[in-house]
């Protein structure tokens, strides 16, 4: 393979690549294998669990004749990778488990059929922490993720694979699912823009569930702009998904380029905490800085059941995990436990030896809250707060601001192993995004500047509900200003 | 009933509703498919699938809860009942909980000679488990999934029953109301109604509750009743041998008629209910009610009352034929035609049902439309047949299917009512029987009914029987 798409000031987003196919200089076909080719040669990365090489030939294929006949669609003919959580009727879709090592789904998640409508390659199934439950993509059953900036430190999870891949420029986008902050964070960790759209906004028909009132799909990529495309194609109402709402899909690709003069950019004193790594918090004035000379004013907001959220996520996330996860019983497809010698014995073993330890220890968590005699304690009160902190935001954007600005995470990537053992540390990452799952808000990770040893620092903007565009222009607006997202890992 | 003690009954019942597709997603609900064949992603269980409810399901429960009384709640959601079994794809049940969509209702039942009235606790709507199959050949243990998903309304009863008899009356109340709104086909046997029993004993006088037990798996009206006598006659032993009754799940066996002990209180499972997070709540308008309302057929006690009240039937009349909503709809169908209310009435329960059930149809299938039966009673009315004739006629009809003026114009059965021409066979009949005609003419009343027979006899039956009588009295006067 000879053909170089990455060079010092050029990279794979997504106009460009769209423009490349369309002017005929390069054909789908050899834009996959070139994506497939960077996947294999760097593997040790752990980015990808399959890659469906033989089915993304045949989409390039279709796509190029399309292309031929002067045929347009939003992705047409661009490869792009796809967390291993979302079904899909060719390969395998394991979520990173054990217990679904070789499982085939016979359907198409709407996001997939909806990507591969607009066009789309799709060569491969990247790597997350089991069942999207991690924030250090330490979690997968098959192998860890490394961050392409330092690969011996974690990717962030549990979307680490879509996040690294794009970082390394194996995809030039892919897609991930967060939960509790799992687009967000690896984006933050790897140096790259994702987006959690609000929820309701994508179908989770095929997205296989976590925890279903927090689960939410949304695009990695190199830019706002690319992001804001594939969140474009992704949207909608689906009949399929009952969670999933009739609401207008604005063109946040074409619509990004918007002055933000005047906009007001809350920035909420409880997000910035002890303990925060202090890179971190000066990245964040520089980037009020950058805004506020975009136009932007500044006001400082609060919300103040902030410091409740990660306690009411880890009841209700595990106690709608113990749920979604009963079905992996050994029973009727995935992984089954041998020579048990009855029914309760089929399902212990089954389980026991089918999830990993993270799964095993939300599934125990999850259960326990919804007991009865501990619900009303657990998941009920949780349920209360989870409405408090969706009143505070609500609050914010009523009273207060436009779009809220925070950092993604307290610190810029931690080493492998380093967290694994101590699970709360390790929950604690997640406390600036947690807040928006509860909520059902919007948000973006878009880098914003580098710590001393060169690791990308992540911030955040939140918006209103369906207020997505907000978020894309202030986005965009930054971007246009700044260069920290166009920054490549070295090697790459 | 047990002398000192008085007999407390709830019932739990389980309405299959016959939507064509399932409570969440597009799969056939119909029974009887090859096992595994009526299956989707949501029934299988797989990773990614998701619920959808079925619109229909709500508007079946709406008009139970209507034809029960209760009140519908417009604030609904679905929860999660958790068990591992394998014929439960999901690892959970979708039902509902706390929040049911019907509450707060009461149905009039048959007792004895008189009615009382059973309160109804909640309706909630929830799906069906599959089926596990075990193979006693292989010893292996198979799932059908068929049912999995199909609508279920749980209708559960207050504690207001009295006795077996009643417990069967209400059941056979609920099936009647549940077939008459055309929510299901109340088919015992297939499983689409299913119950399950609460049962205690207490002192009689006591307002407290004794410790009662639920029996589980009754699959017949007669199984209602004998499962029921056995329960109450192992708790009146246990009781009178001065120990208490267990709280405990026992299980029917309808091959030996008893009960026995499935599992206690102790061992009872935490099913973790909490609000199903796929399935937005659902909220039911004012509006929606009143539409569904609207749509609902009559009831079955308005319907007798009807019946009783404007066309005359008697009591009994009216209640064989509103046992039934086809039935009721049969009759509604032929008096439109006929006009007139008892003989239709006649004419279905005693003719029409002798037929049926000696073929062993049903109502539906008879040969024998509606219409055509008014069409016939009208020749009756009409005098265009007699009464006699037209039995003939209708056993014709039911054996061809064909039209009664057809059928009558054929066999040349139709009634003679020109009196000129019924004159000429009477003085036929007197010229051809003198020796009677002379006793007649001299006063022996009871050769009426001879001549009478001769004209029939002359006309082939079709002579009218009253103009016959009255021109066989005037020619017998004429001739004095």
């Amino acid at each position: 393979m000879t053909l170089d798409l990455l060079t010092e000031n050029e990279d794979v987003t997504l106009s460009r690549l769209k423009k490349l196919l369309s002017s005929k200089e390069i054909s789908s076909v050899e834009l996959t294998k070139y994506f497939l080719e960077r996947a294999k040669s760097k593997d040790d990365l752990g980015c990808f669990l399959s890659l469906t090489e033989e089915e993304a030939l045949k989409q390039a294929n279709k796509a190029d004749e399309k292309i031929a006949k002067g045929e347009d669609a939003p992705l047409l003919g661009v490869p792009l990778a796809i967390k291993d959580v979302l079904t899909t009727d060719f390969g395998t879709t394991t979520c990173a488990s054990k217990i679904l090592e070789n499982y085939h789904s016979p359907f198409n998640a709407t996001v997939i059929n909806k990507m591969l409508d607009a066009g789309a390659v799709l060569y491969g199934k990247t790597n997350l922490d089991e069942f999207a439950m991690g924030s250090s993509n330490e979690n997968s059953s098959f192998k860890p993720v490394k961050n392409p900036w330092d690969t011996e430190r974690v990717p962030g999870g549990s979307s680490g694979g879509s996040a690294a891949a794009v970082a390394a420029r194996i995809a030039p986008a892919s897609l991930g699912t967060d939960t509790g902050g799992s687009i967000r964070q690896p984006a933050a960790f790897c140096g790259i823009t994702g987006i959690k759209p609000t929820y309701g906004r994508v179908s989770r028909y095929g997205l296989v569930a976590y925890a279903s009132s927090l689960d939410q799909i949304g695009p990695l990529g190199l830019s706002a702009e690319d992001c804001a495309l594939i969140t474009r194609v992704i949207s909608g109402k689906d009949p399929l998904d009952s969670t999933s709402m009739e609401m207008e899909v604005p063109a946040f690709d074409t619509e990004i380029s918007k002055d933000i003069k005047g906009m007001k950019v809350g920035v909420p004193k409880e997000y910035f905490i002890d303990g925060m790594q202090s890179e971190v918090s000066e990245a964040l004035a520089e980037a009020k800085k950058v805004l506020s000379d975009l136009g932007a004013e500044i006001v400082e907001i609060s919300l103040p059941h902030t410091d409740a959220a990660v306690a009411a996520y880890y009841i209700i996330a595990p106690a709608e995990c113990s749920s979604n996860l009963a079905r992996f019983d050994g029973i009727k497809y995935g992984y089954r436990a041998e020579e048990t010698h009855d029914l309760f014995d089929l399902y212990a073993e089954t389980r026991s030896e089918g999830f990993g330890e993270e799964v095993k220890r939300r599934i125990l968590i999850g259960t326990y809250v919804l007991s009865s005699g501990y619900y009303d304690a657990y998941y009920l009160k949780a349920q209360k707060v989870r409405r408090l902190i969706q009143n505070d935001f609500l609050q914010a954007f009523e009273d207060k601001c436009d779009v809220i600005l925070a950092p993604t995470a307290p610190t810029t990537p931690f080493k492998i192993g380093e967290n694994i053992n101590d699970p709360l540390a390790m929950y604690l990452n997640d406390i600036f995004t947690i807040p928006l799952n509860l909520a059902g808000m919007p948000g973006m990770s878009l880098p914003c500047g580098f710590d001393g040893k060169n690791l990308p620092i992540g911030m955040q903007l939140i918006a209103g509900p369906w207020q997505e565009q907000r978020i894309f222009n202030v986005a965009h607006a930054y971007q246009d200003a700044t260069d920290w997202h166009t920054r490549k890992p070295e090697g790459v | 009933m047990q002398g000192e003690y008085e007999v407390v009954i709830g019932l739990e019942v389980h309405v299959q509703l016959s939507t064509a597709s399932k409570i969440f997603c597009a799969s056939s609900a119909a029974y009887g498919a090859d096992p595994n064949n009526n299956i989707d992603p949501l029934t299988f269980g797989l990773p990614g699938s998701l619920p959808v409810l079925n619109k229909q399901v709500v508007e079946s429960a709406i008009m139970m809860g209507l034809a029960l009384h209760c009140q519908i709640r417009r604030f609904n959601r679905f929860a999660r009942k958790h068990y591992f079994y394998p014929d439960l794809p999901k690892g959970y049940q979708i039902s509902q909980f706390d929040e049911p969509i019907c509450e707060h209702g009461n149905v009039e039942i048959e007792s004895g000679d008189s009615t009382r009235t059973i309160g109804i606790t909640r309706i909630h709507m929830e799906e069906d488990a599959g089926k596990n199959i075990h193979d006693m050949r292989t010893s292996a243990s198979l799932v059908d999934l068929n049912r999995a998903g199909v609508p279920l309304l749980e209708i559960v009863s207050e504690p207001d029953i009295r006795s077996p008899a009643e417990a069967s009356s209400y059941l056979k109340k609920i099936r009647q109301l549940a077939r008459y709104l055309g929510v299901s086909d109340g088919n015992m046997e297939e499983g689409s109604l299913r119950c399950d029993a609460n049962v205690s004993l207490r002192p009689r006088g006591e307002l407290k509750f004794g410790t009662r037990t639920e029996i589980k798996n009754i699959n017949s009206f007669k199984f209602v009743e004998r499962a029921l006598e056995y329960e109450i006659a192992r708790q009146h032993a246990t009781l009178k041998k001065g120990e208490p009754v267990i709280q405990e799940t026992r299980l029917f066996d309808s091959n030996t008629g008893t009960t026995h002990s499935m599992r206690s209180k102790e061992e009872s499972a935490d099913y973790r209910y909490f609000p199903d997070p796929d399935l937005p709540p659902l909220v039911v308008e004012e509006s929606w009610i009143q539409e569904v309302g609207v749509r609902m057929p009559r009831l079955p006690d308005d319907y007798k009352k009807e019946l009783i009240d404007k066309h005359g039937l008697s009591e009994y009349d009216a209640g064989v034929l509103t046992s039934e909503r086809s039935w009721v709809d049969y009759f509604d169908s032929t008096l439109e035609i006929c006009g007139d209310a008892k003989l239709a009435c006649n004419w279905i329960t005693s003719e029409l049902f002798g037929l049926l059930k000696k073929e062993g149809k049903e109502i539906e299938e008879s040969p024998v439309k509606p219409e055509d039966l008014g069409t016939l009673i009208s020749l009756i009315k009409k005098k265009t047949v007699s009464g006699k004739m037209a039995k003939d006629v209708f056993e014709e009809m039911f054996a061809s299917g064909n039209k009664p003026e057809a059928i009558i114009k054929d066999k040349g059965l139709e009634q003679i009512t020109d009196e000129d021409a019924i004159r000429k066979i009477v003085e036929q009949a007197f010229n051809d029987n003198e020796a009677q005609a002379t006793q007649f003419i001299e006063g022996k009343d009871k050769l009426h009914g001879f001549f009478v027979g001769q004209v029939m006899k002359l006309s082939k039956g079709a002579a009218n029987p009253e103009i016959t009588n009255k021109l066989i009295i005037a020619e017998r006067d004429k001739r004095k």
